[in-house]
């Protein structure tokens, strides 16, 4: 067996392999299917202060290599999180970061400091970069000025790992990964979805109830990797990867153009065990090339 | 419990011109499936089709092992499902979804629209065992639409309406006769308008219905929050907490 351990701070994930949030649920749902204890993590949907209904129907289109969706962050808020889904998943052997969002910074700040109490909550996942939601949202990833203002605000309110979720809708995502570094990130993820549009050409009409949504799965990948690549040149904090990966090879060429982990999103749609097989199949590279450790080949291009 | 597994074709049977009905066998022994549950299938031989597609559970055969769907031709991916071949293997996520609510010794009414017939055979002959008196109400665009009739009359009373006339009644499948009788309980699975006007007619008449419903999914499994439908108690995964709503938790305009 390589070795398999990264770390992100002082926080230990037992292989690099984590699952991306908004595919994943949280957790639970995929039991039947995979033990959740022998990924790195997983990252939960994105979790705001009040409960949230999303956007209207439809919200997903499947489009060449991949898919857009416009869920708009539906969720049951925060204290739904702590009383009742918390209890089911803390006992799991694995590192639950939970994916934090909002329109405000107030809001935003209010859900960190919550989450500081929850023992078994080693990290937050700061998402600055959803393009499904009307205020804030990808609105604070995409200037420099504002996504510094949101970690400052939460660099202050949670004491834990700080990981912050970069948008690719951006001209230069490595001034935002820059602000956010220097506003005290322990990590930057990257990337969430690009934003997208479908029409049905037979009615005439957008197919998204939002008309615009976030375009995800291995169409992306290209991009993802090139702005992994730049991110790693900008920045010293680690950066997790994902975009698209749907197998190790995928996964390999993140920690190649610079990933110290990686995330496994839409993927799990189409096989649920794709993250336990992406974890052996990193194993299976790594003992061929005669390496002994993961961290060895990040930025190794 | 929900299975990932690769099921082998026993046989791919042409029904109608775009129309096929797949029997599908595990090795092992299939779990419990109810009537209204659904499958994911991963349509690896068609390149461009990078989702899995929701199919309902058309039959299920213990004995065998086997289970069958009902699969109409509409794209890509479903056109590719039909060339699949004696003894080749498909991978399946199932059963998902929570199915229909069964009754006992009542009167029902079944009513498929097209493709919608998909899920009712199965729920047909549990609602038999259940001793239900049941009535199917099928329909269709033309006589070609109507399929499967025999294996419906073996747990019920048919009915068949077909909008140019070409078989039994004139009209709209909402507007045959049988739907002046009163029944104990009406479910239904077709196309959104017709399910809309079955919803119409049972909440005039009082009566008890469900409806399976068909949006576009993604995952299938509850994670990714694409499938919903407004509810009384908000919006509602179609893939988990349906595919099987009782009308009176849908929140339609009728
Ligand atoms: C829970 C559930 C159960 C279903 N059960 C059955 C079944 O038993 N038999 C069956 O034949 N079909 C069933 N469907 C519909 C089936 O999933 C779609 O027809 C299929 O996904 C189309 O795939 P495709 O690649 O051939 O078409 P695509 O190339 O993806 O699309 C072709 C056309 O079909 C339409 N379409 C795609 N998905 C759907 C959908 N979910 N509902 C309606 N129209 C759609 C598209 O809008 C497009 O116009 C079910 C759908 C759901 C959600
Ligand atoms: C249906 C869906 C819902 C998502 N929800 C969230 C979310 O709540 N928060 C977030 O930060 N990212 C969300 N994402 C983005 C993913 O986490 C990921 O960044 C993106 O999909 C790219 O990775 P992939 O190509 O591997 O899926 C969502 C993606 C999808 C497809
Ligand atoms: S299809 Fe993903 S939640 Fe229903």
């Amino acid at each position: 067996m390589a070795d398999l351990k990264v770390k992100i701070k002082n926080l230990l994930f037992k292989n690099p392999v984590l699952t991306a949030s908004g595919t994943f649920g949280y957790g639970e749902e995929f039991e039947d299917f995979i033990a959740l204890n022998k990924l790195g993590g997983f990252i939960t949907k994105g979790t705001t202060l009040k409960s949230r209904e999303g956007n209207a129907y439809p919200r997903m289109h499947e489009t060449a290599s991949g898919m857009l969706n416009a869920v708009g962050l539906q969720n049951k808020g925060i204290d739904y999180f702590i009383k009742t889904t918390y209890p089911k998943i803390k006992k799991l052997d694995t590192n639950i970061i939970v994916n934090v969002s909002g329109s405000t910074i107030e809001d935003y700040v209010a859900v960190a400091e919550k989450l500081n109490t929850l023992e078994k909550i080693p990290a937050i996942e700061l998402n600055i970069s959803c393009p499904n939601v009307k205020q804030g949202g990808m609105a604070f990833g995409t200037s420099c000025k504002s996504a510094a203002e949101v970690t400052r605000a939460i660099r202050k309110a949670y004491k834990k790992v700080l990981i912050v979720k970069l948008s690719p809708n951006v001209t230069d995502i490595t001034e935002i990964a820059r602000a956010a570094e220097a506003e005290g990130a322990d990590a930057v993820s990257l990337i969430n979805t690009l934003l997208g549009m479908a029409i049905n050409a037979e009615t005439r009409k957008p197919v998204l109830s939002t008309v615009t949504g976030g375009l995800s799965g291995p169409c992306i990948k290209p991009v993802a990797l090139r702005m992994v690549w730049q991110t790693y040149k900008a920045v010293k904090i680690p950066i997790i990867g994902l975009g698209g990966i749907m197998n190790a090879t995928d996964a390999i060429e993140f920690f190649l153009a610079g990933a110290t982990a990686i995330q496994i999103g839409t993927a799990n749609f189409i096989d649920p065990q794709t993250a336990v097989k992406v974890v052996k199949g990193i194993n299976d590279y790594l003992k061929k090339h005669k390496i002994n450790s993961v961290k060895e080949i990040t930025g190794k291009i | 419990m929900k299975f990932i597994k690769d099921f082998k074709i026993l046989k791919n049977t042409a029904v109608s011109g775009d129309t096929f009905i797949l029997e599908l066998q595990l090795k092992e022994k299939l779990p419990q499936m109810f009537p209204g549950q659904f499958a994911e299938v991963l349509i690896s031989k068609s390149k461009k089709t990078f989702l899995r597609r929701p199919f309902s559970i058309h039959d299920v055969n213990t004995s065998k092992n086997t289970i069958s769907l009902f699969v109409k031709k509409v794209g890509e991916g479903t056109t590719a499902l039909s060339k699949y071949k004696t003894g080749e293997k498909v991978n399946l996520i199932f059963p998902l979804g929570k199915g229909f609510n069964l009754t006992k010794n009542k009167k029902v009414l079944l009513i498929g629209g097209g493709c919608g017939i998909a899920p009712l055979l199965y729920l047909a002959k549990c609602l038999n065992e259940n001793k239900n008196d049941i009535h199917i109400l099928l329909g269709g665009r033309s006589k070609e639409d109507i399929l499967e009739t025999e294996k419906f009359k073996k747990s019920g009373k048919v009915y068949i309406s077909t909008e140019n006339g070409s078989l039994c009644e004139k009209g709209l499948v909402t507007q045959n006769p049988v739907l002046k009788n009163k029944f104990d309980k009406i479910y239904s699975c077709g196309p959104m308008p017709m399910l809309k006007e079955v919803a119409k007619i049972a909440k005039q008449k009082n009566t008890e219905c469900e409806v399976s419903l068909e949006n576009t999914m993604a995952c299938g499994i509850g994670v990714c929050l694409c499938c919903v439908v407004e509810t009384t108690k908000g919006n509602q995964c179609v893939c988990t907490e349906g595919t099987v709503f009782n009308i009176k938790d849908l929140i339609w305009q009728i």
